[in-house]
């Protein structure tokens, strides 16, 4: 029998479902080449969905739902606020970029967009391994058929096919070191989990075996070195729109099911997956950094330096327990690790806002070569773009350098030369990765633009685009809300 | 808010408002707004001087906000006699940058002016800061708005020195970085500098940090042998952004040296003082002798502004309050000089379009008002009496003299190569017969150009004859600063 608290828990889940089959339906009536009609309910659901989650964050509640299937706490709750919102600014950026593309002769944009919000949410909130898979499924499922939107086109189809095929083996890697973790605990609840392996009863290496698998399946899904080899690819590939909605606000759910199996189902195994993390945060930084350097084109270059973000990411994760300690340190490294991944979205989104405001019909401007000048033909959007990559670079004011200093913070209060060793290592590579940074901003304000036209958007995607870009630099001079809020939400998952 | 906060937000501000509105189709408009920015935020910065106490060393004018609650970081703010006058150097050379640079940048002006109030006030907040992370946050920041200075309206290989600029200052400043998240990590969690000041520390760590500092300011002063960028980007970069770098950015570096190497780890610092004073005295000999061969004007200021550095740097690490007051002295008569010599320079960069020695000869014949000031800043470049470059120079050698006499003796022979190149490039720039038909068709200096030629002057005579406001102030704050580094952190 289901319980009237689990409705409570699941409830902006359900208005999702049933508003993603409404607009749906609605949208067989709408004619028009930009759907308004439909982009406006989409938006209206989504805006009500995020009011919801914020309000639920804002009550602090930890509460269980479906016989501890789901759970609604802070830090998730706060994820997929977040997740709701890029999700609407993908939206507004998307929607007149995809028009002329032929990508709007249906409603699936619209409501293959808010099947994979529904799939963030359940991942984000699934409290059993099944729950989560099931999530991320639905996640990957919309992300495939909204990256093969565009049918016609080879590179987009190619880049379909690929992310399909890796997709489905590091989701075949996941639910065999699922299936492993059930063998070897008897249960697929993330808490029953934890109880059984601090309970020290079960064999350490069939835990390791399982372990591996679901390290390696979360690796795939955030881009980890040596699982990124789909990420330039797809990125480059697909339709700029997609690109940001798959880049974009499912890395905060990625974030969110890698607290919840490594840290809430696995913490006590938390010495071998350390050492995993630290291998894939190293190459990250080290292929990213580099590899971008090589780039002619921004999405892929964007690629690689999502890459090399990641890693830094992932070191903060790594940093929440030293020498099996986790009492003193773990609040502070995966709060870290939370305001890096929230800032880090907040930056794609305006960066890859600028892409497609530039990108005219039959023109994607992606090249670095089409940013040439920008600042001579469009002082604003040069300065958007200005600001999103100096943040990624982590050069202060942005709302970037806290994310990095965050990290680093972590890393060096452990006290470990390895650890600190890690640090200087990965403050050389954001030295590297400031060159190819800096080079896209000399390209925009130094070289000569290649045609004198300005640059024309919508006033709604301008209004968002310069509210975007402004946020990145706000929080960088007040980041201290954000702040708060990551250690809070945190500090309520670890029920410290 | 504070006049600190005012002195660093108005020409931020003033900034901002430009970027958002003005465009190249009212350029006259644009720079008549950005002179009343710099006119009022150099008139706020008096009023700190007007009420500064200078019997106390400790902080005045302090303002204290919390920032980030999760790092205890804080808006923390506040001057002493060491770095008062740097607030005011820094809004007065703005403002002569931006009368200077009326005239002669065409494109983006707004973009430009806008760049130049941002980076005053900046650099503002690297001075007053006293918390480490808000330090940090200034002293990155202003890499920024340089870096578009010299890339947007920089000379022909602009941007291989923008690049050189911006990756070697990073470099040194991201070990800074770590430097100051150990400290907060050492310190229980706190990035207020008087906290750090107080921290005893272990040998090794003091000596890790405090050549983690050295990276970050080394690069900036520059120090030999990481100096090599500074010619570079002198070259490249426009006239103004010339100007600031010398007279302010470079004293970023020095600065530091003061509120951050000596105070945090002074056990390390009395241990590597020969090697600090080893590479000044290279950059004051050696960098002075090269830049007697240089062909270009602009290179040539740039290692002589290298090898005037060596003196600041001398003066901080022979621990005298002789010669760490005859450092900052330096520095703010350095400030003057160069920005006054690099503007020169600019002068004729406009009319000839080209900074070669070779390129010129006699252009006193036909700018004799303009080769008076060139004169008269030359000589303060070559530290004649009575010029704001004496002043520091002669406190520097007479506090090395004291310390040990060779050391002394050396750091005086600069003052001959300063004479060298200095004199001799004037001789072969200004003086002769009329070398070419680009030098007779020169036009005197107009009134604008005049103005900031005389405000320059004045400001360097008036140094020159009367420094006691300049010492005055600082008198209580360096021998503060002495007692402080003489007490070993050794725990």
């Amino acid at each position: 029998m289901i319980d009237k608290l689990s409705w409570i828990t699941a409830y902006p889940e359900v208005v999702l479902l049933v508003m993603a089959c409404v607009i749906a339906i609605i949208d067989l009536g709408v004619k028009t080449p930009l759907r308004t009609a439909t982009y406006a309910l989409t938006m209206l659901t989504l805006a009500v969905v995020a009011w919801m989650q914020a309000d639920l964050a804002l009550g602090a509640q930890t509460t269980y739902g479906f016989e501890n299937m789901v759970v609604s706490d802070a830090m998730g709750n706060w994820l997929k606020c977040f997740a709701t919102i890029a999700v609407m600014v993908t939206m507004v950026y998307g929607r007149p970029y995809a028009a002329p593309r032929d990508m709007l002769r249906g409603g699936e944009f619209f409501t293959l967009s808010i099947f994979s919000l529904l799939g963030m949410f359940v991942m984000i909130s699934g409290n059993n391994f099944l729950v989560i898979y099931m999530g991320l499924e639905l996640l990957t499922l919309s992300c495939y058929g909204m990256v093969a939107l565009r049918r016609d086109h080879v590179v987009a189809t190619e880049a379909a096919m690929k992310y399909f095929v890796l997709g489905a083996m590091a989701s075949g890697f996941l639910l065999y070191g699922m299936s492993m973790m059930y063998g070897a605990t008897g249960s697929l609840d993330v808490n029953a989990v934890f109880k059984a392996i601090a309970s020290g009863k079960v064999i350490h290496q069939v835990l390791v075996f399982g372990l591996v698998f679901i390290v390696a399946g979360l690796a795939f899904k955030l881009g980890a070195v040596p699982f990124h080899m789909w990420i330039p690819d797809v990125y480059q590939g697909a339709p700029t729109a997609v690109t940001l909605m798959v880049g974009g606000a499912p890395k905060l759910a990625a974030f969110a099911i890698t607290m919840r199996l490594l840290v809430e189902g696995m913490l006590p195994l938390a010495l071998d997956w350390q050492q995993m993390l630290m291998v894939l945060a190293v190459g990250s930084l080290l292929i990213g950094n580099l590899a971008a350097i090589a780039q002619t084109n921004v999405k892929r270059m964007l690629a690689f330096s999502t890459i090399s973000q990641i890693g830094f990411v992932l070191l903060g994760v790594m940093s929440g327990v030293v020498n099996g300690n986790a009492l003193s340190f773990a609040a502070n490294a995966y709060s870290s690790a939370m305001f890096y991944i929230i800032t880090y979205v907040l930056t794609t989104l305006a960066s890859f806002g600028v892409i497609m405001i530039l990108s005219r019909e039959g023109f994607e401007s992606e090249e670095i070569a089409d940013f040439a000048g920008l600042n001579a033909r469009s002082p604003l959007y040069a300065g958007v773009m200005a600001v999103c990559l100096l943040s990624l670079a982590g050069i202060p004011p942005m709302v970037g350098f806290y994310a990095k200093l965050a990290v680093l913070q972590s890393l060096i209060a452990s006290g470990e030369s390895l650890y600190l060793g890690l640090a200087i290592f990965a403050v050389a590579m954001s030295l590297i990765g400031a060159f190819y940074y800096l080079r896209l901003i000399k390209v925009m304000y130094f070289d000569e633009p290649i045609t004198a036209s300005g640059v024309v958007a919508p006033l709604d995607v301008r209004v968002v685009l310069c509210a975007n870009g402004a946020l990145v630099l706000i929080l960088g001079i007040l980041p201290s809300g954000l702040m708060a809020l990551c250690g809070s939400a945190i500090r309520q998952m670890l029920g410290t | 808010m504070g006049l600190l906060s005012l002195a660093i937000w108005m020409p931020i501000a003033f900034g901002v408002l430009l970027l958002a509105w003005g465009r190249d189709e009212h350029a006259n408009a644009v720079r008549w707004f950005a002179l009343v920015g710099a006119i009022a935020s150099f008139l706020v910065t008096l009023p700190l001087y007007a009420h500064f106490d200078a019997s106390t060393a400790a902080m005045q004018y302090v303002e204290k906000n919390s920032w980030i609650e999760r790092f205890n970081v804080s808006y923390h703010l506040g001057v002493d006699g060491i770095s008062l006058w740097f607030v005011l150097l820094t809004a007065f050379i703005n403002l002569v940058v931006i009368i200077a640079s009326w005239e002669v940048i065409k494109r983006n002006v707004n973009q430009y002016m806008a760049a130049f109030l941002i980076l005053s006030g900046l650099m503002i907040g690297v001075f007053c800061a006293l918390d480490g992370l808000l330090f940090y946050v200034f002293f990155e920041a202003t890499l920024i708005p340089m870096y578009l200075i010299i890339g947007i309206w920089g000379g022909p290989n602009k941007i291989y020195a923008a690049f050189k600029f911006f990756l070697y200052t990073l470099l040194g400043s991201l070990l800074m970085l770590v430097a100051l998240i150990y400290l907060y990590t050492r310190s229980g969690g706190s990035f207020d500098l008087a906290t750090w000041h107080a921290l005893p520390l272990s040998g090794s760590a003091q000596t890790l940090l405090f050549f983690a500092f050295f990276a970050a300011f080394a690069v900036k002063v520059p120090m030999w042998p990481v100096h090599t960028w500074l010619p570079d980007v002198h070259v490249e970069a426009p006239t103004g952004g010339s100007a600031v770098l010398a007279a302010i950015m470079l004293k970023l570096g020095a600065y530091g040296f003061l509120r951050f190497s000596l105070p945090i780890a002074p056990d390390a610092a009395h241990e590597w003082a020969g090697f600090m004073i080893a590479l000044s005295l290279i950059a004051v000999v050696y960098v002075g002798l090269v830049a007697m061969v240089q062909q270009d004007m602009k290179k040539l200021v740039a290692y002589s502004s290298v090898a005037h550095m060596g003196f600041v740097t001398l003066g901080f690490f022979i621990f005298s309050s002789l010669g760490v007051s005859g450092g900052i002295v330096q520095m703010i008569s350095h400030g003057f000089v160069s920005a006054a010599m690099f503007l020169s320079i600019g002068v004729l960069y406009d009319r000839v379009h080209s900074r070669e020695i070779a390129s010129y000869g006699g252009v006193v014949n036909t700018m004799p008002k303009f080769a008076a000031f060139a004169l008269f800043f030359a000589m303060a470049n070559c530290g004649l009496p009575g010029t704001a470059g004496f002043v520091g120079e002669w406190m520097v050698i007479l506090g090395a003299v004291k310390f040990n006499f060779w050391i002394g003796f050396a750091a005086a022979s600069a003052l001959i190569f300063g004479a060298a190149y200095t004199l001799w490039m004037f001789k072969r720039v200004y003086l002769g017969p009329v070398a070419n038909g680009h030098v007779k068709a020169l036009v005197d200096i107009n009134a604008r150009e005049f103005l900031v030629m005389a405000l320059l002057a004045v400001a360097v005579l008036y140094m020159g004859v009367y420094p006691k406001p300049f010492t005055d102030v600082m008198d209580v704050s360096v021998a503060q600063l002495l007692k402080h580094v003489a007490i070993s952190k050794l725990n």
